[in-house]
């Protein structure tokens, strides 16, 4: 049977070519809206009624007067910036925690990790009331710190980097001490580099969740100029409801680092999604 | 003087260092390492949590103080015809959206993994969705929906000789029109964990099978889906979860400058849009506690579903 078997998979299977080919056609289908939202960025206004996919003259004249305006580089560049400070917290405090509670022996280590991992329970939206509630009493309303906050540690987070470093061998860390390092050079400087997989999984997800979060720098913050990307389009796209060759732009904007970094980086990405998705 | 009472605290501190044991060395170690931390949950996860029940029992519009009404709050969702209407939303998104995006996510997986030809590439075009920001996406699709000349899906209908559609502008097909994005943006991580999870499935199996004379479709149902209920299992409740929470797409796709976001009349409305116009622009704090309540008992029931389905296995 299996001497029948090779010569039979390398006939041509009509079935096969079918799948591939409704396969790619799916995969197109699925960039579509990617594909006439960058198209329609490039179009000017008195073509976007005319439904021709390319734009008869590109131009970048959209770009230039969503990016003028000045309000969409300072939402990019908060967004941005929150971004890299709330992953960098992550990667730090998650990593540390999960460290500890991997390869420190003491009283009270599964109570901590266990109350941990019970905020995991808590969907965030639960919480947004009395986040608000103590951003109005510390002041925190209205400010970057106060978009930020909640996000500087997950449980998530903390869970994936533990179940990396059990697999760090402990004669590693004992070699280390042997040789006089403390025990935060031992996390930094030995356990840590063993573990990059991992922390540039949660820095993706960390960053991208981030990126494109919504309803907490919605809900607390009131002054433009705070607002973060996403939010940042929703109020302009309302304000220009019919201009949608402006929408278009503002939303490719707000698309474009995404994409790019991921056309660079696509098989740590997809790597570091399944990491942190199947091992969180 | 201080200068020299602080020399003296650190020598002394020198000293019972020295004289600590290796292991209680590192309990400090450790705690030291936590105490950030712990303080972190302590304070912006397990006392808000608390506190969103307390609130959950109070009437309080953020400006007087918070007035204990005990289960008033709850008795006033039961008997709000708007809850019920988001009531139903919530459990249309999540019974169309978990079990369509993930036949459909299945069935892609299942044959990409077979795929060699440009595998890579077809992959890419399926995960990009997943990698864009839902509030710029809602308005692209918001703007696919649009009646002739602008929208696109009235253009092809039209171009086909089929009747123009009101999808947003409807009470039935909003709900369906918000949803679709949403299942898009979702597909391209399925696809790929679905993936991880066939690969995963030991070739030896397949090998015996085949040796056997198994048709594909045995395979499939005998061998390929029952190995593969951890993965599937997962998926369920994560896109659950996520299609209970469904929030961007909605308000980005309903609003109006002219009236509140989840319309038309409360169609497309889910659980955390009522949550946040209770809260944010009626400012009825205990009643949208309550709410999150709700919202928190109904994912509780989804998570331990999913630690039964996995004990079974």
């Amino acid at each position: 049977m299996s001497a029948l078997a090779s010569p039979m998979a390398l006939r041509f299977e009509p079935g096969r070519v079918i799948a591939w080919l409704l396969l790619f056609g799916g995969g197109l289908l699925m960039v579509t809206p990617l594909a006439f939202m960058f198209a329609t960025s490039l179009k000017d206004s008195s073509e976007i009624y005319d439904l021709a996919f390319f734009p008869a003259h590109p131009t970048l004249e959209n770009y230039v007067t969503v990016l003028s305006d000045g309000r969409f580089l300072r939402w990019f560049l908060n967004s941005f910036g929150i971004a890299t400070v709330v992953t960098l917290s992550n990667v730090f405090f998650d990593s540390l925690v999960g460290y500890t509670l991997a390869k420190f022996q003491f009283r009270g280590r599964y109570l901590v990790f266990i109350a941990i991992l019970s905020t995991l329970m808590i969907p965030t939206e639960m919480l947004v009331i009395p986040w608000y509630v103590m951003a109005k009493n510390f002041g925190w309303l209205d400010s970057y710190w106060g978009i930020m906050f909640p996000g500087m540690m997950t449980a998530f987070g903390t869970f994936l980097m533990k179940q990396f470093f059990e697999t760090v061998p402990n004669d590693f860390l004992e070699a280390a001490r042997i040789d006089g390092l403390n025990e935060f050079a031992i996390f930094w400087r030995i356990a840590l580099p063993l573990v990059t997989p991992a922390l540039s999984a949660l820095a993706i997800f960390t960053f991208l969740s981030n990126w494109t979060a919504f309803i907490w720098p919605l809900i607390v913050t009131t002054s433009k100029e705070l607002y973060t990307l996403p939010v940042g389009l929703t109020s302009f796209a309302v304000e220009s409801q019919v201009q949608w060759e402006l929408i278009m732009t503002g939303a490719a904007l707000a698309t474009l680092p995404t994409l790019t970094v991921f056309l660079l980086l696509q098989r740590y990405i997809v790597r570091g999604v399944v990491l942190a998705g199947l091992k969180g | 003087m201080n200068v020299s009472s602080s020399r003296v605290d650190a020598r002394s501190g020198a000293r019972l260092w020295s004289g600590l044991g290796m292991r209680q060395k590192q309990v400090l170690w450790a705690w030291s390492f936590l105490a950030v931390p712990v303080l972190f949950y302590a304070v912006v996860r397990f006392y808000p949590t608390l506190e969103a029940f307390w609130i959950a029992t109070t009437n309080w519009n953020l400006l007087t103080k918070p007035s204990f009404i005990g289960m008033a709050n709850f008795k006033r969702l039961m008997a709000d015809p708007v809850f019920w209407q988001v009531f139903r939303n919530t459990a249309l998104y999540l019974l169309l959206g978990t079990p369509i995006s993930l036949l459909l996510a299945f069935i892609i997986a299942y044959h990409l993994d077979r795929v060699r030809f440009l595998h890579g590439f077809i992959r890419a075009l399926y995960f990009l969705p997943f990698l864009t920001t839902a509030a710029a996406m809602a308005w692209v699709w918001r703007w696919f929906y649009q009646p002739v000349p602008i929208g696109l899906f009235n253009n092809i209908l039209a171009w086909l000789g089929i009747a123009q559609q009101p999808f947003l502008r409807s009470t039935t097909q909003s709900l369906p029109a918000v949803l679709a994005p949403a299942i898009w943006a979702g597909l391209g991580f399925q696809v790929v964990i679905f993936m991880a999870g066939l690969r995963a499935i030991p070739t030896t199996y397949y090998e015996a099978a085949r040796i056997d004379g198994v048709s594909n479709w045995t395979i499939l149902r005998r061998i390929t889906l029952p190995l593969l209920k951890p993965t599937i299992v997962f998926l369920v409740v994560f896109s659950s979860i996520g299609f209970l929470r469904i929030f961007d797409q909605v308000y980005n796709m309903t609003s109006q400058t002219s009236s509140d976001p989840g319309g038309p009349l409360n169609a497309t409305k889910p659980l955390v849009l009522m949550i946040y116009q209770t809260a944010f622009s009626s400012f009825d704090m205990g009643y949208a506690a309550a709410q999150t309540v709700v919202l928190f008992l109904v994912l509780l029931a989804v998570s331990l579903l999913q630690l039964r389905l996995l004990r079974d296995r």
